[in-house]
């Protein structure tokens, strides 16, 4: 009887899928019989890639495996995460100062893994913040967000974080052109062709440790610059840059935005730009902006406020930028592996340019100009060209490569993803998206060796996807094979936040790389607690430190009396633990604060403003053993002036000093 | 009702062929999930030998002086301090798990220097641990100890019992 059950149950969804085949805009099209094995990854196996997706207005990044889908981390960057006390705990606080402050949310819209010669090599994963302008590093050996830098004379950091071949530079693009920094931005807003400037930032990137620094800025023409990317093999030293609101329009950018036919791909010689200020022809511009580093010696931020940022000027210079026409309001702007075709996507237009790298080069050597941009060159379409795509869907926004040849474009408007093959521009397969897909991510897919046998479309709406959750629905990704001829659709999965841009790496080049634990002995934190013996209770004024250990299952200290009123309470937590996948959690009743998660070996640290006077358990948050649930323990808070001394206790063991009584 | 069930499917079939287009996708062999890559470690089975746990330590490479090294037991008491007391005293007291008095009597060296190296396969095979489990309801850590700092562990246990 099981199996006639199976077999109506298969039949059934065969007919289900075969009967509206005629109509491949149903949701329920382009699934075949085998997709569930494909994606399919069994208990106690491991997936075959890692995918670190952007989580747009959630601020964080997600991870996921592929093929399964399965969600395996959050990694907080820009927005505080109360769960793992980020953005809560003092260590991390700095991570989130700007110049403006703290601040406490962000909008991630792209992830960027860091390469060696082209190739993705699982070092690093960088992220954006799009609203107040910032490029994160993520240690892809603690998934953690080591560092953070702002961006100065930006607004909008959207065309970001794009790197060169070598991670030599993340490139930072900013969206909505501003007057800079330093000038009075007391202007009038209709003076955008005047005083608003669009500047784009070239972040270097320590070889060996990753440490961001602003190497310069372009300062270039009041545009909106969208996206990017860097040249690679042949093309390595340039960058190219979609621009829309070639305009310059200030208001109603809807209509006001979309007149030109063509706006730009700007072309951008990085290599020269580098000459230049090598050369001395850069200016130290003042400027104010925050450098956030976090160190896993002293499991502690620093904020540094930066006073001054190199700018060249790009109209001082012919031979930095060049603008290449491109129909219409381009969005995505993509360069195959071999380095040799840049693609642009524009949102308004019915075909999909394809730019020839070697043409742009003979075009600028043969001064194929047509007029200028407020000052930069414009090379003639036609010269710059190597084909058009025509008839590809409506609403291109962004490609990716499988490095065998083919490129796979996302048609927003139209609602699915297009296979082209790049040397004759046809179109070789198309598949519906449900619904409205963005970006698309092959693993390595915007790297010199793409691993092409996954496709993931990541999309803006997913209305009768999923099951209805009231007015607010999850966005998604959708997974195809696309090892075959034809994209198969494999799987659908919610995400986090919003999904934009993505990568994904295979799972060998970070997985052997993890860290397990935090060496006690080499925790450089300045209120660390090396050993229950060490443990203790200091006021300094109205200060109280309390430098605690976490160990399976108690807290030492776990009584304390003596806090009053007008305290502040810094409780500066160790977890002794020094196996892998064993944090203490902490938390302590009242407290306007979160929680904190220690991981092995870790201090961390919760700041505490008693409110009130009275008993406040604190407790250990994260199961950590059969007596988890005895982890806990009590303070007592006193009034103001109160003569209670400062006592501390575990048992009655520590210091030899009897428990507390009153 | 068996044949019910053939007809339908035999229906599908036909609707397969005669769907306009069909399926365009490749039909290829499922791919086994056992391809991907890697898989979480499965807890092994085999001989286990009570008497020295298991681990890389034994009597032979282990080669014990009669006399206490004071250096070694003096680093041993060190690690102590920070890896070890917040659960266990040094007289025969249980406070998370056993007291260490005498335990350098009740355990052989190598099985000692296994089931602190190398706990969580003893907890799940030895017969003396999982008594103690037992009792102690908490699966002693793996607190990461080097090799040299687990000897000088073993020699601070010999000097907590009485060696000289």
């Amino acid at each position: 009887m099981k199996t006639k059950l199976h077999l109506a149950m298969i039949a059934g969804l065969l007919a289900i899928v075969l009967l509206p085949s005629c109509k491949p805009k149903d949701t329920s099209s382009a699934v075949t019989g085998d997709a569930a094995s494909k994606s399919y990854v069994a208990p106690g196996k491991y997936d075959e890639f890692y995918n670190f997706v952007s989580g747009g207005f959630s601020g964080q990044m997600s991870c996921y495996g592929l093929p399964s889908g399965r969600l395996l981390r959050v990694i907080p960057v820009f927005a505080v995460d109360p769960e793992k006390g980020w953005g809560y705990s003092e260590e991390t606080k700095p991570m989130l100062n700007t110049s403006h402050g703290f601040v406490p949310w962000d909008d991630l819209h792209h992830t960027e893994m860091s390469q060696t010669n082209g190739e993705v090599d699982g070092r690093w994963v960088f992220g954006n913040a799009n609203n107040t302008p910032r490029v994160a590093r993520i240690d892809l050996t603690t998934f953690r967000t080591v560092e953070i830098i702002e961006l100065p004379n930006s607004a909008g950091n959207h065309s970001s974080p794009f790197i060169t071949e070598n991670t030599e530079y993340v490139i930072a693009g900013t969206r909505f052109s501003v007057p800079s920094d330093n000038a009075d931005g007391d202007v009038a807003i209709n003076t955008y062709k005047q005083n608003f400037k669009g500047y784009l930032s070239f972040i270097s990137v320590g070889k060996d440790d990753g440490k961001m620094d602003i190497a310069f800025q372009l300062a270039c023409p009041g545009v909106n610059f969208d996206l990017s990317h860097a040249g690679k093999g042949k093309s390595h030293g340039w960058f190219f840059f979609s621009c829309y609101n070639t305009e310059q329009a200030n208001s109603l950018l809807e209509v006001n935005a979309s007149q030109r036919d063509k706006d730009f791909i700007m072309a951008v010689n990085w290599k020269k730009a580098e000459e230049y200020i090598k050369a001395g022809k850069g200016k130290k511009v003042p400027a104010k902006y925050a450098h956030n580093t976090y160190s896993d010696a002293t499991h502690s931020a620093t904020s540094e406020m930066k006073t001054d940022v190199m700018v060249l000027d790009t109209k001082e210079f012919t031979d930095i930028c060049y603008m290449i026409p491109c129909p219409k309001s381009p969005h995505g702007c993509d360069v195959d592996p071999t380095g040799e075709y840049i693609v642009g996507s524009g949102k308004l237009a019915a075909l999909i340019p394809v730019f020839s790298f070697d043409k742009v080069q003979a075009a600028i050597a043969n001064k194929a100009f047509d007029g200028q941009f407020d000052g930069i060159n414009v090379i003639k379409y036609e010269a710059a060209l190597y084909g058009e795509v025509k008839k590809p869907g409506l609403g291109p926004l962004h490609t990716e490569f499988d490095g065998k040849g083919n490129a796979y474009t996302s048609f927003f408007v139209s609602s699915e993803v297009v296979k082209w093959n790049i040397k004759d521009l046809k179109v070789l397969d198309r598949v519906p998206t449900f619904y409205s897909v963005g970006h698309l991510c092959v693993p390595g897919g915007d790297s010199k060796k793409p691993f092409g046998k996954y496709l993931i479309a990541y999309n803006k709406i997913t209305k009768d996807r999923f099951l209805p959750t009231g007015p607010e629905l999850s966005q998604s990704a959708q997974l195809f094979d696309i090892s075959g001829e034809k994209m198969q659709m494999i799987l659908d999965f919610p995400t986090i936040g919003e999904p934009h841009y993505a990568q994904a790496a295979p799972a060998d080049l970070i997985r052997k790389n993890q860290v397990k634990i935090f060496k006690i002995d080499e925790n450089k934190h300045a209120y660390v607690t090396k050993g229950e013996k060490e443990s203790k209770v200091v006021r300094e004024g109205n200060k109280v430190h309390v430098y605690m250990t976490a160990i399976r299952s108690h807290f030492s200290p776990d009584n304390i009396e003596g806090v009053k009123m007008g305290d502040e309470v810094y409780f500066h937590v160790t977890n002794l633990e020094q196996d892998w996948d064993v944090p203490h959690g902490f938390a302590i009743k009242g407290a306007i604060n979160a929680e904190l998660l220690i991981m092995p070996g870790e201090t961390a640290t919760l700041k505490w403003i008693p409110e009130k006077v009275g008993i406040f358990p604190m407790y250990c948050t994260d199961f950590c053993s059969a007596l988890h649930q005895e982890m806990q323990g009590y303070i007592r808070v006193s009034p103001a002036g109160s003569n209670v001394p400062l006592m501390f206790s575990l048992g009655n063991t520590i210091d030899g000093k009897a428990p507390a009584t009153k | 009702m068996k044949t019910f069930y053939n007809i339908f499917v035999i229906l599908i079939v036909a609707m397969t062929l005669a769907s306009c287009g069909g399926a365009e996708q490749d039909t290829k062999a499922p791919e086994s999930a056992d391809k991907h890559e890697g898989s979480a470690p499965q807890a092994g089975t085999g001989s286990y030998d009570p008497k020295r746990g298991e681990g890389k330590f034994t009597l032979a490479n282990l080669a014990l002086s009669d006399k206490l090294d004071p250096v070694m037991a003096k680093a041993g008491e060190a690690t102590t301090e920070v890896k070890c007391s917040p659960c266990h005293k040094l007289t025969d007291e249980k406070l998370v798990g056993p007291g260490w008095k005498g335990v350098t009597t009740r355990r052989a060296p190598d099985w000692i220097m296994n089931f602190i190296t190398n706990p969580d396969p003893m907890i799940d095979k030895d017969p003396a641990v999982q008594a103690m489990l037992e009792m102690c309801m908490v699966r002693m850590p793996n607190q990461s100890l080097s090799d040299k700092e687990a000897r000088d562990l073993l020699e601070f246990m010999r000097k907590n019992d009485g060696l000289k």
